[in-house]
């Protein structure tokens, strides 16, 4: 990789960490384009725009009136600044709101009926749209059990869902999986009672933004005491110029359910920036639990920064109930700026939130993300461990909340991140908050090394190890363990950083 | 934008009456550019994000807080046994009475007022110079209103290794006193000195200390922030630090309504070592804030940070640690642990400790924990027929001697080490 070449990287940091790092990081795979026809809304937002997406949509008026009411805050708001990444001004009229394949006007009634060339271009993607297993031997697939698993997929093209497969086997388990405009018309009581309640309206400039204006994305239901019989997924695709795309993703698992959620994104290659400003919302109720995967591959921008997608996303989940737990994983490969905090609400007693991090900056990539662990129920457990490698000129930034509530009595949390720089233009950066308001919690940002799981460490050095290699082991392995626990879709992804070691990091 | 507008009406308000204090040429110049600072950033206010853990509102009020006067009553004053020459301000003026002369070998004193008044002054090239340096990339309007106002403090230029301490003692006298301090150091190459700073100073004091320490010069400052309760305090030591220098400041804090310390140091000569600890001791209606921003910019430098608290009552300790590493600043050591032992349920600790590193052979460290004492060292202690505030008080003083250690001093560092037990046992009483 010629951005590598003329690189000193420093002693100590693993040469087949550098090699992964230029893999992942090479020449994009997904940058080729759809030639299908599109309609647009006219460029821009204001409430007609609004009204078009709600229309559009068929939505009930209380939507189109929470849009609304979403739109008038946004525009008495103020576009934040804070993070450490910078980006020419947007200028958010002249971008298209909503595009919509022309074959998408009529929503097919099955997968059957959708445009051959929609369903080309998430087979050329690798992702299944028809509803099979998906086998053992399939690129990207090794180490799937040999006999197949289901993966339950909503296809999201642009501004809307082409497709949603397994709909009627999770049917019958009581799980709802769609589209959110879809379930917005076809569940509305579940929709009204939950969305806006985790991320509202008016919580920061583009969540407010994504409320006004968001097209598509996916709902999930989990009914209480289900195990969701396969992994859910959503598969973002930007495929038409201009256009920013808002997607908005609701996933609510009831008492004692249990569903994993997959998330995975490409865009193609173009030399202006385009918008994503996402949002998702997770309510976990008593006793549920829930994963919520994600592979982060849009397009970066070429090796001098030109284009790129913004990913400005609010990703948050609460875990009202007592015993609820949530994990977000996340690999940050792709997009030219990334604005991203995945954080915990743990308001139930002895929930539990994990955040899992590997985010990769390469070339003029930045990427500004982490998480908050909002601690207020007694007895909760928060773990964040967050890796971040830049190379080229890129900049790479931890940002993190852990908050522990008077009320949160005999809490936890353990927090760690590493950053590794390979040569000496880019940049790494942490800047967590830490706030500690009782006096039985406790809390540990990246404390002594005799803080890693004291059994763990006693069993390497019996094996006879130092103390330094032991942790680097416990550290590492962990992370490699969470990678292998990936869903077999980031299959690829995850074996090519599974060779990441954060040894020689700077911090 | 109305928080814009909010910030220069604050400060145009807080300025009515304030008249930037007479002076020569270079003195004029330095206080009239100050001014220009702070209209341009505004005084700070809690929607700040540097502000976010400290409400700034008391140290930007036209209305100065009232702060009774503490009687310490027969308790020996700190630094007491120590040889040093001492200068001693009363809100914030200079006591020649109380004061030793103001003559040590290789170092000369002067004061601002005096210094300020000439045309020409070595201090030209360092007063209010290492303070606008120190306002990118985080901005401190309080900093910038010191070098404004002030109209004291001390000019000294250190030429030699200096054989006793210079202590700089500050009583508090009025309970109302309003006072801006300002101190120039400048230590030559080869040169050393020691500051010691104690007291309360006034009801409201703002003081900062600019200090140059040149190639291979040392520079040592000990502070014992007082039991006055009542009186608040926002100082900032602002440091540059030439190649192979060294640089400990320590400060011991036991109580105090509101103290903000900030430190903020560059590093621009390779080789070079600075260290910066604290100790804060808060009991009941107390709040503390180290705010530290230690800037590489040299090759092979070291930076330690070591800040420990323990609270009790509902009393808050905050913690804001920055190591910048500029590019270039390769083989940069840079530590730093925030650690706050909290005694009861109601006290808090709120911290940020940043790294922001633009150099890939490097190694930054930056530990932060906080949680009660340890039961199981408790439970150990006690069922060796220690009683129980005894071994906590053990427990305390072994949390707070990783800090301590960080003094270098073996008499100052016992001098302040009985302080601490002092605390304990009245924390008992």
């Amino acid at each position: 990789m010629a951005v590598f070449e003329d690189v000193d990287v420093k002693e100590g940091v693993d040469q087949e960490t550098v090699e992964a790092v230029q893999s992942l990081s090479g020449k994009y795979k997904y940058g080729w384009e759809t030639d299908i026809e599109m309609e647009y809304a006219p460029k821009g937002v204001n409430t007609d725009i609004v009204r078009l997406i709600s229309g559009k949509n068929e939505e009930p008026e209380w939507m189109t009136e929470w849009r609304l009411s979403a739109f008038a805050r946004w525009e008495q708001m103020e576009e934040p600044t804070w993070a450490m990444v910078s980006y020419p001004t947007i200028d958010f009229q002249d971008i298209y709101y909503y595009a919509r394949p022309k074959s998408m006007e009529v929503k097919p009634k099955s997968l059957d009926d959708v445009d051959p060339k929609l369903l080309a271009t998430y087979a050329k993607l690798g992702i299944p749209l028809k509803e099979q297993m998906i086998l053992a031997g399939v690129e990207g697939a090794e180490g799937a059990p040999a006999e197949g698993r289901k993966v339950a997929v909503d296809a999201v093209f642009d501004s809307v869902s082409v497709g949603t497969t397994f709909q009627e086997e999770l049917k019958k388990a009581g799980v709802i999986f769609c589209s959110i405009s879809e379930a917005i018309r076809e569940h509305p009581e579940l929709v009204k009672k939950y969305l806006g309640t985790v991320v509202p309206a008016s919580d920061n400039f583009y969540a407010t933004l994504n409320s006004a204006v968001f097209s598509d994305g996916s709902f999930v239901y989990v009914p209480p005491g289900v195990r969701c019989p396969m992994e859910l997924s959503t598969y973002f695709r930007i495929n038409a110029e201009n256009t920013g795309q808002f997607e908005r993703t609701l996933i609510i698992a009831d008492k004692g359910s249990y569903v994993s959620y997959l998330e995975g994104c490409t865009a193609p290659k173009r030399d202006v920036a385009q918008l994503h400003a996402a949002v998702v919302e997770i309510i976990i109720e008593e006793d549920a639990e829930v994963k919520y995967s994600t592979v982060q591959n849009w397009y970066p921008g070429d090796e001098n920064g030109v284009g790129g997608i913004y990913n400005f996303v609010t990703k948050r989940a609460d875990c009202r109930g007592d015993r609820s737990k949530v994990m977000w994983t996340q690999v940050e490969t792709g997009s030219a700026v990334t604005w991203k905090y995945p954080s915990c609400i743990l308001r139930g007693n002895e929930s539990q939130g994990e955040f899992y991090s590997i985010a990769i900056a390469n070339n003029m990539q930045q990427a500004d993300t982490g998480t908050k662990m909002i601690h207020l129920g007694k007895k909760t457990k928060s773990r964040i461990v967050s890796k971040g490698i830049s190379a080229g000129k890129a900049q790479n930034t931890y940002r993190g909340l852990v908050s522990m509530h008077p009320k949160a009595k005999d809490s936890r949390n353990y927090t760690q991140c590493d950053s590794l720089l390979i040569g000496d233009k880019c940049g790494a950066h942490t800047v967590p908050y830490i706030e500690v308001r009782n006096n039985s919690s406790r809390v540990e940002h990246e404390a002594t090394t005799s803080k890693v799981d004291d059994e763990q460490l006693f069993y390497c050095r019996q094996r006879g190890m130092d103390e330094e290699e032991a942790v680097a082991l416990v550290v590492n392995g962990f992370v490699k363990d969470v990678l292998q626990a990936l869903p077999m879709e980031f299959a690829l992804e995850a074996q090519a950083l599974v060779a990441i070691s954060l040894e020689g990091s700077v911090g | 934008m109305a928080l814009r507008q909010t910030k220069e009406d604050a400060t145009t308000a807080r300025l009515e009456g304030c008249s930037l204090p007479e002076g020569g040429s270079w003195a004029t110049a330095a206080r009239k550019s100050a001014l220009a600072r702070l209209q341009d950033m505004g005084l700070p206010t809690r929607r700040d994000e540097y502000w976010k853990f400290t409400r700034p509102d008391t140290l930007t009020s036209s209305e100065v807080p009232r702060a009774a006067v503490f009687d310490p009553k027969d308790e020996p004053p700190v630094f007491d046994a120590i040889d040093r020459l001492k200068i001693v301000f009363v809100d914030g003026v200079f006591d020649p009475e109380a004061s030793d002369d103001l003559a040590m070998a290789g170092v000369k004193i002067e004061r601002l007022e005096h210094a300020a008044e000439s045309d020409i002054h070595w201090a030209k090239e360092l007063y209010g110079k290492l303070e606008t340096n120190g306002q990118t990339p985080v901005q401190r309007p309080l900093a910038a209103m010191n070098t404004a106002f002030a109209t004291d403090g001390l000019i000294i230029h250190v030429t030699k290794k200096a054989a006793r301490p210079i202590s700089l003692i500050y009583n508090h006298g009025s309970d109302d006193s309003d006072v801006l301090l300002h101190h120039v150091i400048k230590v030559e190459p080869g040169a050393e000195l020691t500051v010691l700073e104690n007291g309360p100073a006034a009801a409201r004091f703002n003081k900062v200390m600019e200090v140059e320490v040149c190639d291979g010069a040392a520079f040592h400052h000990v502070r014992a922030q007082g039991r006055d309760h009542e009186r608040r305090a926002v100082t900032h030591l602002f440091g540059r630090l030439g190649a192979e220098s060294t640089f400990k400041s320590f400060t011991l804090t036991a109580n105090g309504v509101l103290t903000r310390n900030e430190v903020v140091l560059e590093m621009i000569g390779d080789d070079s070592v600075a260290h910066v600890a604290g100790a804060a001791l808060g009991d009941g209606d107390f709040h503390h804030d180290d705010t530290i921003f230690i800037t590489h910019d040299a090759v092979n430098c070291e930076s330690r940070q070591v800040f420990k608290k323990v609270l009790r009552n509902g009393a808050t300790g905050v913690f804001q640690g920055k190591i910048l590493v500029k590019a270039g600043a390769q083989k940069t050591d840079g530590y730093q642990i925030s650690q706050a032992l909290l005694l009861d349920g109601d006290s808090q600790f709120l911290a940020k400790p940043e790294l922001e590193i633009y150099a890939d052979d490097v190694a930054c460290s930056h530990g932060s924990t906080t949680g009660a004492i340890d039961e199981e060292a408790l439970f150990y202690l006690k069922s060796r027929g220690v009683p129980e505030t005894e071994a906590q008080d053990l427990l305390v003083k072994a949390f707070l001697a990783e800090a301590i250690d960080e003094i270098e001093n073996e008499e100052i560092s016992e001098d302040l080490t009985a302080r601490l037990e002092g605390w304990l046992v009245r924390r008992r009483g």
